[in-house]
């Protein structure tokens, strides 16, 4: 060990302060930012007479960002980890069905059917996981193995069982049940009574629902993405085990050379990932009231996409949880907000082709940036 | 210069099946002692290194640390004992800030419990420090270590290995991809380190830069130990014949106009 030298650190005058726009520029989240202002600043001229920015219309672009952003955030910490989750979106499948199948089908208590379904789903994240460590196969191909397997076997669970490839009667069986309120309930509903008291948010003119506001709380599923936002924000930024995930995507060998445990981290991350789908899942079979064997459909690659949008790269090692929340964001107000703007909905695609292609390019382009690359 | 070696390795043997990578290796190391060791390619370097950091087991022979034999089952356990190595590749993450990278694997925390954070204040200052003590001054700590030249890139490893208590500091090649000026720097960076009373083996096969920090010279070739000397019992000269098997040499330099 060197003696440590005596005194307070100086300034140094020879370093030079970077000016604050090009040190914002290479922040992974800047391009999301730019994006989410850039799609608000349009909506807001296209669709501002449309009621898209009125109670709710928030509260409908809201939650399906908060959707996006649930899932956004799992795939986001993988792909920091240098890893992919392919089977995101079969796992919300499978989850749901789970769950259905344990509460209405089998009787069991609604609490032990969503607990069972997290364990079954992050015991299949770890096993995603522990394959892709131990073959040192990409996980895209692993991965795209179980969203097969985990679909397949989630029609074939729900027709060898019920006949059906959708379960109902979720919502009776949820009915007093602690754990589901946590997925399924909203809170904060004297507020909007409040707000709607005193004239600021709308209320139903007509119907048997004349005079409720036409927000009567915010759902658990934007609760749970905005704390899982927090949370993940928090682990990647303050505490060791973040800079651990930056590491194993960074140089999985340069991490464990110097006592990362790289294995340990991108296990938990395929966990995290599947975790991640599973809050998703139980929300949606809580809101829907049933399970369905072909729900999630695709939410893979929005997940990825958002996280990419979000400044993340595809190769590890680089990227924010805000960014892909924001991602998750611009995701949810263009789908929305094209509905509002009674534009043909099938556009939403190219969108996202479209915006996919130049996220890439400027991640592209800010990683030569950081890294000095040519 | 202290009388005992801070590591010994001898008579060090390895085999992978039939090939025989080492036969029969000593080296010992000095405290404040710049050791090289050079050889060609093929020459067992690499093999002799990763046994004296835990990667390898060597097949028989002895390590010895301050005189008591001693046995590593893996890199952390050479770590622990305070054998750092400096590879030449996978020295730090680009896309990461100087200041992660400084603290890989070993982050300071503060708080309790489950709610322990980085301490990113103490970590940015700590590594600060220690960069000018290795004479780089940083714009900022938080910048990607990216952005530093591969000679930097090599001083933050071996500031990083020095400041978590390396007793005995091997570098892999530190100096074989870099240019000029930043080889300079690498070469003064071991001549700090040294003048610590770290001892530091320097894996290269350029003579030139062997010879401008080494104390001590001890040439592989074939698995083999062909001998090692002080300074000032060597020339330039001989060091690269006994390198690359002489005689051979010697023509190809004579057809070259003796530039190798």
């Amino acid at each position: 060990m060197v003696d440590q030298p005596s005194g307070a650190p100086v300034a140094d005058e020879r370093i030079q302060r970077q000016s604050g726009l090009r040190r914002a520029f290479v922040r992974p989240e800047l391009g999301a930012m730019a994006g989410a202002v850039l799609v608000f600043v349009y909506f807001a001229i296209v669709a501002g007479g449309t009621g898209m920015f009125a109670a709710d219309g928030i509260m409908n672009w809201g939650v399906v960002s908060a959707q996006f952003a649930i899932i956004a955030v799992g795939a986001c910490l993988l792909m920091i980890a240098g890893e992919f989750d392919l089977s995101v979106g079969s796992m919300i499948g499978f989850a749901g069905i789970v769950i259905a199948l344990l509460s209405v089908h089998m009787g069991w208590p609604m609490w032990a059917s969503i607990i069972a379904a997290f364990i079954v789903a992050m015991l299949i994240g770890a096993a995603n996981g522990y394959l892709v460590i131990k073959t040192g196969l990409p996980s895209f191909i692993v991965t795209l193995a179980s969203l097969y397997i985990l679909r397949g076997l989630t029609i074939y669970l729900s027709i060898s069982t019920t006949r059906q490839t959708i379960i109902g009667g979720v919502r009776e069986a949820a009915q007093g049940d602690w754990l589901a309120a946590l997925f399924g309930g909203k809170v904060l509903g004297f507020v909007f009574s409040w707000l709607a008291d005193m004239g600021w948010i709308a209320t139903f003119q007509a119907g048997n629902r004349a005079g409720q506001p036409v927000v009567d709380g915010i759902p658990m599923l934007m609760i749970w993405a905005v704390a899982l936002i927090i949370f993940a924000h928090v682990l990647l930024t303050r505490t060791r085990f973040g800079n651990w995930i930056y590491a194993s995507g960074g140089d999985a060998r340069a991490a464990r050379y110097v006592g990362v445990p790289v294995d340990r981290v991108k296990i938990a991350m395929f966990v995290f990932s599947a975790f991640c789908a599973t809050i998703f899942a139980t929300c949606q079979v809580m809101e829907f009231g049933s399970a369905a064997a072909d729900r999630g459909l695709l939410k893979e690659f929005e997940a990825i996409i958002a996280v990419v949008i979000g400044g993340a790269l595809l190769t590890g090692g680089y990227g924010s949880v805000i960014g892909a929340a924001l991602g998750a964001l611009i995701f949810g107000v263009v789908q929305q907000g094209l509905f509002f703007a009674g534009v043909e909905s099938s556009l939403f695609r190219v969108f996202l082709g479209v915006i996919l292609l130049l996220a890439v390019i400027l991640n592209t382009y800010i990683r030569r940036l950081i890294t000095g690359e040519r | 210069m202290a009388d005992n070696p801070l590591i010994e390795l001898i008579d060090i043997k390895k085999q992978f099946g039939p090939v025989i990578a080492l036969n029969g290796v000593s080296v010992s190391v000095m405290p404040g002692e710049c050791h090289c060791l050079l050889g060609d390619n093929g020459a067992g370097k690499s093999t002799f290194i990763k046994t004296m950091a835990g990667v390898h087991k060597p097949t028989s022979g002895e390590i010895r640390m301050n005189g008591q034999k001693i046995d590593f089952a893996n890199p952390r356990d050479a770590m622990a004992a305070g054998v750092a190595t400096v590879y030449q590749d996978l020295a730090m993450i680009p896309l990461m800030s100087v200041t992660r990278n400084f603290w890989m694997g070993r982050e300071p925390r503060k708080g309790w419990g489950p709610f322990q954070f980085l301490d990113m204040d103490r970590a940015n200052q700590i590594t600060l420090e220690e960069m000018r003590r290795m004479g780089i001054s940083l714009r900022e700590p938080d910048q990607a270590v990216g952005t530093l030249s591969g000679g930097e890139r090599q001083t933050v490893a071996i500031a990083r290995a020095v400041y978590f208590g390396a007793k005995v500091l091997i570098l892999d090649e530190p100096t074989s991809a870099l240019g000029v000026r930043q080889t300079a720097n690498v070469l003064a960076t071991i001549d700090r380190v040294r003048k610590t009373g770290v001892g530091i083996v320097f894996i290269t096969h350029n003579v030139r830069h062997a010879l401008a920090v080494g104390d001590r010279f001890t040439v592989l070739n074939r698995g083999k130990t062909l001998g090692t000397a002080k300074k000032g019992e060597l020339t330039p000269e001989q060091l690269q014949d006994m390198m690359a098997g002489g005689a051979e040499l010697a023509e190809l330099s004579a057809s070259l106009g003796g530039t190798v």
